[in-house]
């Protein structure tokens, strides 16, 4: 193929979904195949659509569900769950409300499939390579392991989706990124991201749609992939795809929304036909060996901090900001983490909380106890995921290891819910943002693998997990 | 929206890098219906302690920062989550503006649809805005120019449409509805349906 027709993942999808292209005045009108919709930043684009008298354009590319100011504590069926605080129920009645009115359909507390928006979209089959998906929510770019383009857009955004069907976009540079080589035991796709994030910055994706590709991520299966893809907005993209293969095929074969028949045979074929062609240029590129990484955690208050397990935190060279955030995290330079106690852990969120992070997880507590003083706070992603898990028994090894087991949702991830980490608490947590007060006011985050995450409730302090693996 | 032509002010520093949405407006302020009156929660863990005393330190609670509607902060400003509380909540505070190096994409695009407005300048001035808070500073949307004390030019980036809506004030959505047809064409002939 000649290099000027040649084109990358990203570009197929981008001119696929061009209503109208951009000029020099005016942004490219961009249609959008999935707009997925959530209780916290929806209210206020479902008041302008009232308004403005504006009814919902596709009601049928329009999925909803609850999760961010949703409770996790156990109930009997999920339809006794109590919601904390006056403000959050609230804004539940209204997403419920305002899904009844203009006639979406909304995974709320009375469906089985309701779950954390970046795990049911995938799990309903809903998530299709080639498609455009956005929602108000910046870990939108989970859905791009499928090789659908998938962002993060504010509340004003919403509402043109919700009215239109389409948003208003500059289209944004490709960055590709290549992991080569084989990941080690113990080192996973959470540890791939956070050792991207390390090198390129917490800006280093700014303006750019990500492509992930090479061997590490090729051998990657889906759940490894979203994980991946989710974690782009914390690089500072607006997106990160990976190119679809056999593996996002028999991921989404059966899946309810799946395409069915001789519908699924083309799917296939054009879902193939969408991988950058060999010919295509990216503006910029990067190159990672996924042979050398290790287990990663980070040690300051943003994902770009971040150092291998056991390795010492850096000084920062008198950096201000980087003084500040060793400050706030109460870690000392030249010192490795696992100095540090740790108070809580959190497995969960949309990074971290499908099957196979739970039983990476489980793998590691399984007969085993949780330091003491340590709360550990297991959050399935779904309602889905939290009957496999219970069907494979995971819940009774997180509970007999003296772990919590919960209903599904966001939880800990941003403490919206009543989940919170106590002030000055260290947590380590499979979460992707480890801002200050993300987890609670004063609040200390520190990001890892759901191994690393349960090998540090093991020891009550930040550790290794590959003294924990079994064949 | 609100139009804005032209913007003067003083200024107040924040020279951290990477400020995320979450010190801009933290989540637990995001159980809400409406996008007003978030100013009373900006930076709500920086502006006040443990106790819901104001913090005297930060800068916003100076007595110097009082009617400064341009902020200037360090790297990266308002990376993160794509909460548009975060604009909500600066435009509700007072604030009309913030020049960095660089701003993120989400927190830039929600800006920008809300008529506050993300400057983007070079180093050299960068750091002189660092060096001097509290100094006298106008931003000239139409021309797309910061001026700084003694005269000096700067233009900084901005899309042409993304202007045009500050000037006029203009609300994207019409200008979406406008391609009504077009959008009807697009999903009656797009080879596969979603």
């Amino acid at each position: 193929m000649h290099e000027a027709t040649a084109k990358t993942l990203f570009e197929k999808v981008w001119s696929d979904h061009i209503v109208r292209d951009e000029t020099a005045d005016t942004p490219a009108v961009l249609y959008i195949d999935l707009h997925l919709i959530h209780e916290v930043t929806t209210p206020q684009a479902f008041s302008l659509l009232r308004e403005k008298g504006l009814s919902v354009r596709r009601p049928d590319l329009t999925l909803g569900t609850m999760d961010h100011s949703t409770p996790t504590t156990p109930v009997r069926t999920i339809k006794d769950l109590a919601i904390v605080g006056e403000s959050a129920a609230k804004q539940v009645v209204a997403m419920q409300d305002n899904c009844r009115d203009f006639g979406l359909e909304l995974h709320g507390f009375d469906s089985e499939q309701r779950g954390i928006v970046h795990v049911i979209g995938p799990e309903l089959g809903a998530t299709q390579p080639g498609k455009t998906i956005v929602c108000g929510d910046s870990h939108t770019s989970t859905h791009g392991a499928f090789g659908a383009l998938a962002f993060g857009i504010g509340t004003t955004e919403v509402g043109h989706v919700l009215a239109t069907q389409c948003l208003l976009q500059r289209k944004p540079r490709t960055l590709a990124i290549e992991v080569t080589g084989k990941l080690r035991q113990g080192v996973t796709a959470k540890d791939v991201i956070l050792a991207i994030i390390g090198q390129i910055g917490v800006d280093g994706g700014t303006g750019h749609c990500i492509e992930f590709r090479g061997s590490a991520i090729e051998a990657m299966d889906m759940e490894a992939r979203m994980t991946v893809c989710n974690m782009s907005i914390e690089a500072g993209a607006r997106a990160g795809m990976i190119a679809p293969d056999e593996t996002t095929l028999a991921y989404l074969a059966g899946r309810p929304r799946a395409p069915k028949g001789s519908a699924w045979e083309a799917a296939c074929k054009r879902w193939l036909s969408l991988k950058t062609d060999s010919a295509a240029a990216f503006d910029k590129s990067v190159s990672i060996t996924g042979t050398d990484l290790q287990p990663m955690v980070t040690f300051g208050t943003n994902p770009g901090m971040v150092i291998p397990v056991g390795a010492a935190v850096p000084d920062g060279n008198g950096n201000a900001s980087f003084r500040k955030a060793l400050d706030y995290m109460k870690v000392t330079p030249g010192k490795p983490l696992s100095q540090a106690k740790v108070d809580v852990v959190f497995i969960g969120s949309c990074t971290n909380s499908r099957i196979s992070d739970l039983q990476q997880a489980a793998n590691i507590l399984r007969g085993r106890k949780v330091a003491a003083g340590v709360r550990v706070l297991v959050v399935p992603g779904s309602q889905q995921i939290k009957k496999e898990a219970e069907r494979l028994g995971l819940d009774k090894v997180f509970i007999e290891s003296g772990a919590e087991w919960r209903e599904s949702g966001c939880s800990m991830c941003l403490g919206m819910n009543g989940d919170t980490v106590p002030s000055g608490q260290l947590s380590v947590s499979t979460s992707n943002r480890n801002f200050e007060g993300r987890q609670g006011i004063g609040a200390r985050t520190i990001l890892a693998s759901p191994m690393t995450a349960a090998a540090s409730a093991l020891e009550g302090h930040v550790a290794d997990p590959r003294q924990f693996l079994r064949e | 929206m609100r139009a804005i032509r032209k913007l003067e002010s003083r200024t107040v520093v924040l020279p951290s890098t990477d400020v995320d949405t979450d010190q801009i407006i933290p989540a637990r302020f995001l159980t809400t219906t409406s996008r007003e009156g978030l100013g009373s929660s900006l930076f709500y863990d920086w502006r006040f302690t443990a106790d819901g005393k104001e913090n005297p330190a930060f800068i916003l609670n100076r007595p110097e920062s009082a009617d400064c509607s341009i902020l200037v902060a360090g790297r990266n400003f308002g990376c993160g989550s794509s909460r548009e509380h975060a604009p909500w909540a600066l435009l509700d505070y007072g604030l009309r503006a913030v020049i960095s190096t660089e701003i993120a994409d989400i927190f830039r695009s929600n800006s920008l649809k809300n008529g506050f407005l993300p400057i983007v300048v070079d180093e050299d001035t960068h750091q002189w805005l660092l060096d001097n808070p509290g100094c006298e500073v106008s931003i000239d949307v139409e021309k797309s120019t910061l001026t700084l004390p003694a005269g000096r030019v700067v233009s900084y980036p901005i899309d042409n449409f993304a202007r045009y809506c500050l000037l006029e004030g203009i609300d994207q959505l019409g200008f979406l509805l406008q391609h009504k047809d077009a959008i009807q064409q697009f999903e009656e002939e797009r080879p596969w349906k979603p």
